[in-house]
């Protein structure tokens, strides 16, 4: 081996012609060296495209099937409340002496009596008023239109009892298998048998869109309705939508003030030893626990345990604020840690004390940073789904909750009942739909994030 | 923008260009190995080089000196092109490693880092074990065709840069476990494994003690009789300890360039003077 | 509204607790004594001490107001009245209460359900005028006390931050009750299931059929977690077979190719996949991948279910694309600068570089990232309760259906099952084994990554 040392040696400083045959050395594997380069470059290359065209797959898919949905089959038609059909009697008033309780009583009993009324007939005169010279059945005629709208024509009748004898245009939603129908969602060429209208309520369909007065019309339904199960064209998001808005102020109003305390107290106070790292450790660890976890931890504990109501939002923002803790403790530990220690110094040096030097002076600086973490973590919480199954927030509520102790469910788990449905020809576009208010809603708060974190950080 | 290399010819066209610089030549010069014109260096829109030219002379020691931001390091590492990683740099004029242009589309980039060696200023040994270290570059430019071959090439650059008998025994230990001047050794005989022709040395000592820093001098006296060494230094002890000729830079400009002696003893320009005797810098 | 009066009185008083303390000190100097606080601090703690007695009465009386005033109303009925079924007596409770606030209730009332009502309607005024009293007798004796406290040496602004430090801590251990409850909730509940099943028939049994039964008697099924974790890692495993190398190359390719201004544009729309919700991927795989995976799969002759592990498994990869990628980038921007240099000095090409210097010395970064991402994949729900078809049995070909630890315990928990029959509580012991099996990994790619900084640093 020494020889060889010294052979080499001898070889390193023989100046040129030891010079000569390492370049040569050196230039035969160039060209082998320069293509193993660009084959490296292009996985790198090609491990983007995949991974943007995984999100260009994904978005134009929701896109393509969800846009749809935003509009729908509806069918404007004149309805005379025919007096002969629309036998009630006068709405009643609340006279001296009856309690609320008995007023109440007697608005139900005259309502029920409403309800008890053949409106079919009415929705089954209108339409065939609007396309007299058809043969069909009323079974046919009444699957062209939404089940709901009946309920639809009684709610402006109780609402206005003076529309007895009139003659209103309404516009009445389509029925689902209308919307498949005329959308061409269902193969068209399928025998009667697979089709899910009958072949005249399909003409009738096609006649009404022919004429104008059936045509695809913006559903602005599926924002303000709440979801249906019998009438699924006219499900929406409502109920959903306020669940979750309820969950979310949940989580600001607890997470932002218990995170932010926490960080400052772990990040400027606490001293360090094996407790605080701990701590550390601890809260690193929670913020990769599996979301569900945190679901049979409410179970567990705040159902279970402490009795409360299930499927409310106020669990289900309770479960999420201890999901969304350690993102913002987290991210106002590093926002705290990237304060430049001069800056507290300077503050101590002029007398400040600890508590005031932080809360005055570091505190202030990490603002921008933190309102991201907070906004990003609540949108990380309005998308989560799995511990709000195990809460009970997948049950079917068809009212919009008026408070967080209400049942309700929320826009992901709307999502996961929706694409369950069994119609699934429609309620793919309608989850796709769903989807895309969901996307946009979190987009939304992630652009706010951006838009207040460079406002915030050029101010100072 | 390049200028051809043809255009770069012998040591004495320097004397006769219209230059600002002031130059002294050697009494015996030796032949150039890395001749550079007009060079100028911008990041971005800011220039950081300005009309730089200068010859280097085979296996002697040349030292850029001046103060720090006075654009030696940058120079220095347009030699082996590794401003190129830099983003946004961008470099005008011509230089040249025996006769051909470094800058020229034809050249590999890879071939001339291999001829052109460079020590960091702070020392840099990779995550690995000292041997692995050392043969990292005749490993990548297949320069060994046998473990043998290897071993010799891992022993001798060891041995060049005076470290084979404190690590002999711990060839597999990892190079960060050695200390700082040990460490800047590693480095130079990683560079020294390649057999380059020239090696950079960008401030080499700036990270270590005097004593380290004696060792590596020492060292850099040795290896001057096989390879042309450019040293960037802040200390101007140091470019009179180990250089033969030295350059002075001032705010991007090539003041002043001669014989080391001769610019510490009588420097042609005042600057020059001023710096040397530590008016600024 | 008795809220809003209750707010309103609290609200006087921490002003009026405030500017007592505030004046007092401010008197104190005006008189020329060189006082230790500041007035607001003086201010602060006198409003402190007069808001805290309140707050606690008031507290009592939400968590026991309602109770007392129940016994009330019990107390109020005859004797054959109150010794009625739970359910009618809430009934008879209700019909009270409805009376007392002047809704009515429909049909006639009884003289006893009028006697109570107007009885209780004395009883909540008197018991809130009594409440607010307390409250406010309260709060004034603790402003009084801490008025008295003022002078030139009290510390008040050391006795204020001790009140706030004293919050903040409280803020941190929240953090720590969390896991304490996961730990304890999931604990007792799985140690309940272990009367039913024994541990042994459940951590090694190979078979999974709770035969779900709405009455919670016995253990009727058979509790195997076995075919669970089976695939449960084998839905994980495809995962991270599809977002490592895409993830890393990424990541390599950002960090050491990409121009600042490709990579600020695409580093972003990478990292939108991981703000998407995993309930859209799991209609993803649903509608697009798994239809489009069996198409594939039936060109080739290969039999590939819609739903399936490998249609979970290959959409839950590129859920955590972002998550290696953004996580490999960390790290690997924390490779010195002079490393990279040290390397292409010597002539090595950029992809030497990377693979001979750059990832080695990245290593136990990456191994972090990717242990933090089989965390992940194992603990995802929503896309494999979608996507991988339910079928619990032990199975090699990942073109099958197959069932994961995660989409157990959604169904276990979701059915109406009785919350103490083994079928519900089985779901605790699941969670207890995915807790573990995260917190172990979680915990080592923690440590591995603090190392690694530190090395650095």
């Amino acid at each position: 081996m020494n020889k060889m040392a010294e052979m080499f040696s001898r070889q390193l400083e023989q100046g040129s012609d030891g010079s000569t045959q390492r370049l040569e050395r050196i230039r035969a594997g160039l060209s082998a060296r320069h293509s193993r380069e660009r084959r490296f470059r292009a996985y790198g290359i090609a491990a983007i495209v995949a991974a943007l065209g995984f999100v260009a797959i994904l978005f134009s898919m929701i896109l393509y099937q969800g846009l749809p949905a935003f509009t729908q089959a509806t069918l404007t038609v004149d309805v005379f409340f025919d007096p002969e059909i629309i036998e009630a009697d006068d709405i009643p008033v609340q006279v001296e002496g009856q309690s609320a309780a008995e007023y109440q009583k007697a608005q139900l009993d005259w309502q029920r009596q409403v309800t008890m009324l053949n409106w079919n007939r009415v929705v089954e005169q209108a339409i065939l008023a609007a396309a007299p010279d058809i043969e069909i059945d009323t079974r046919a005629v009444l699957s062209v239109v939404e089940t709901s709208e009946r309920f639809r024509l009684r709610d402006m009748f109780v609402a206005d009892p003076g529309l007895l004898g009139k003659t209103v245009s309404v516009d009445m939603l389509a029925s689902a298998n209308t919307d498949n129908w005329l959308k061409g969602n269902i193969d068209r060429s399928l025998p009667d048998s697979q089709q899910q209208l009958s072949p005249e309520a399909r003409a009738l369909a096609d006649r009404l869109m022919e004429e104008g007065k059936m045509r695809f019309s913006f559903a602005a339904h599926i924002f303000s309705n709440v979801d249906s199960r019998s009438a699924p064209a006219s499900a929406g998001l409502a109920g959903a939508f306020v669940g979750s808005l309820y969950m979310m102020l949940v989580v600001i109003v607890l997470a932002v003030p218990i995170g932010v305390a926490s960080a400052v107290y772990l990040e400027e106070f606490a001293p360090k030893n094996r407790l605080t790292d701990f701590i550390e450790v601890n809260i690193n660890n929670l913020a990769a626990v599996p979301s569900i976890v945190f679901g049979l931890l409410g179970a567990a504990v705040f159902i279970n345990y402490f009795r409360l109501p299930l499927s409310a939002p106020l669990v289900g923002g309770l479960v999420l604020t201890l999901m969304t803790l350690p993102t913002v403790i987290i991210a106002t530990r590093s926002a705290l840690r990237a304060v430049p220690p001069s800056l507290r110094q300077a503050a101590l040096g002029l007398g400040a004390s600890k508590t005031q030097t932080v809360f005055h002076h570091v505190l202030p600086v990490t603002y921008p940073g933190i309102l991201t973490a907070t906004i990003i973590g609540v949108a990380q919480a309005l998308g989560e789904t799995a511990p709000l199954l195990l809460i009970g927030m997948n049950a079917f509520v068809a009212q919009i909750p008026s408070t967080p102790m209400d049942q309700s469910t929320a826009l992901p788990v709307q999502i996961y009942l929706w694409q369950g449905n069994e119609n699934r020809n429609f309620f793919e576009a309608r989850t796709s739909a769903a989807i895309i208010v969901l996307l946009g809603l979190m987009l939304t708060l992630n652009a706010i994030a951006i838009f207040l974190r460079t406002r915030l950080e050029r101010r100072k | 923008m390049h200028m051809p290399a043809e255009k770069i010819v012998a040591q004495s066209d320097l004397y006769s260009m219209e230059s600002p610089t002031v130059r002294t030549p050697d009494e015996n010069p030796r032949p150039v190995r890395v001749s550079a014109r007009n060079v100028n260096v911008f990041y971005g829109t800011k220039q950081a080089l300005f009309d730089v030219s200068i010859d280097v002379p085979e296996k002697a020691v040349t030292a850029f000196i001046g103060p720090s931001g006075c654009g030696k390091s940058t120079f220095l590492r347009c030699l082996n092109r590794m401003n190129d990683t830099i983003e946004g740099c961008r470099v005008t004029g011509a230089i040249a490693l025996d006769g051909s242009d470094i800058y020229d589309q034809a050249l590999d980039v890879v071939e001339l880092r291999a001829r052109v060696g460079m020590v960091f200023q702070k020392p840099n040994p990779f995550p690995k074990s000292i041997y692995e270290n050392v043969s990292y570059g005749p490993r990548i430019h297949g320069l060994a065709r046998s473990r043998a071959e290897l071993d010799a090439i891992v022993e001798a650059s060891l041995q060049k840069a005076g470290l084979w008998n404190e690590v002999k025994d711990r060839l597999s230990e990892p190079g960060t476990g050695l200390s700082g001047g040990q460490q800047q050794r590693l480095c130079i005989a990683r560079a020294i494994a390649v057999s380059p022709e020239v090696i950079l040395m960008d401030e080499p000592c700036s990270a270590l003690d005097p004593i380290a820093t004696a060792r590596i001098e020492e060292l850099i006296d040795e290896l001057k009789q096989n390879y042309t060494i450019v040293i960037v230094t802040h200390s101007m002890q140091q470019a009179a300890r180990v250089s033969q000729r030295t350059a002075f830079f001032h705010l991007g400009i090539l003041v002043e360039e001669g014989p080391t002696d001769l610019i510490f003893t009588s420097p042609g320009e005042k600057r020059t003077q001023d710096y040397i005797t530590g008016r600024f810098g | 509204m008795n809220t809003a009066i209750v707010a309103g009185l609290l609200l006087i008083l921490l002003g009026f607790a405030y500017q007592l303390g505030w004046s007092r000190s401010r008197s104190l100097v005006a008189a020329g004594a060189r006082v230790h606080s500041r007035p607001v601090y003086h201010g602060s703690l006198v409003a402190i001490w007069a808001l805290v007695p309140a707050l606690l009465v008031l507290g009592l009386w939400v968590l026991f107001g309602d109770t007392a005033m129940r016994a009330y109303i019990v107390a109020q009925f005859p004797p054959d009245v109150a010794n009625l079924a739970p359910g009618d007596l809430n009934a008879a409770i209700q019909r009270v209460r409805q009376i007392e606030t002047g809704f009515g209730v429909v049909g006639e009332t009884a003289p006893y359900e009028n006697a109570a009502a107007q009885a209780l309607r004395e009883f909540r005024v008197l018991t809130f005028a009594l409440v607010v009293a307390a409250a406010a007798g309260t709060g004034a004796l603790g402003l009084y006390l801490a008025r008295r406290r003022i002078s030139d040496r009290l510390r008040a602004r050391n006795e204020v931050e001790t009140v706030v430090r004293i919050l903040l801590i409280a803020c941190s251990v929240v953090a720590i009750l969390t896991t304490v409850g996961i730990v304890a909730s999931l604990l007792s509940e799985a140690i309940r299931f272990f009367t039913f099943v024994s541990p042994a028939d459940f951590f090694f049994g190979t078979v999974w059929n709770p035969r779900f039964s709405t009455v919670g008697n016995g253990a009727t099924g058979e509790y195997g977690l076995l075919p669970l974790l089976w695939g449960t890692l084998m839905v994980a495993t495809i995962a991270i077979i599809v977002a490592l190398p895409i993830g890393l190359m990424t990541a390599i390719y950002l960090t050491q190719y990409a121009s600042p201004r490709a990579r600020d544009i695409i580093k972003p729309i990478v990292e939108v996949l991981a703000g998407i919700p995993t309930i859209v991927y799991g209609f993803f795989a649903l509608v697009t991948v798994g239809p489009f995976l069996a198409s594939a799969g039936t060109s080739i002759g290969l039999d590939i279910r819609a739903t399936s592990a490998l249609t979970a498994g290959v959409v839950m990869g590129i859920m955590i694309i972002p998550f290696i990628s953004s996580l490999s980038d960390d790290v690997i921007r924390q490779v010195p600068r002079a490393m990279r240099d040290g390397s292409l000095g010597l002539g090595a090409t950029q992809s030497e570089t990377i693979k001979r210097v750059i990832l080695p010395a990245a290593l136990p970064g990456i191994v972090g990232a990717f242990l933090l991402a089989v965390s992940r994949a194992i603990g995802e729900t929503m896309i494999v309760v979608l996507a991988a078809g339910n079928s619990p049995f032990l199975r090699l070909n990942p073109g099958e259906p197959v069932s994961t630890v995660t989409v157990t315990i959604v169904n276990q928990l979701t059915g109406d099952t009785d919350f103490a029959s083994p079928q519900s509580l089985v779901a605790f012991a699941l969670g207890l084994t995915l807790f573990v099996m995260t917190l172990i990994l979680n915990v080592a790619a923690l440590f591995i990554v603090r190392r690694y900084r530190e090395q650095y640093e």
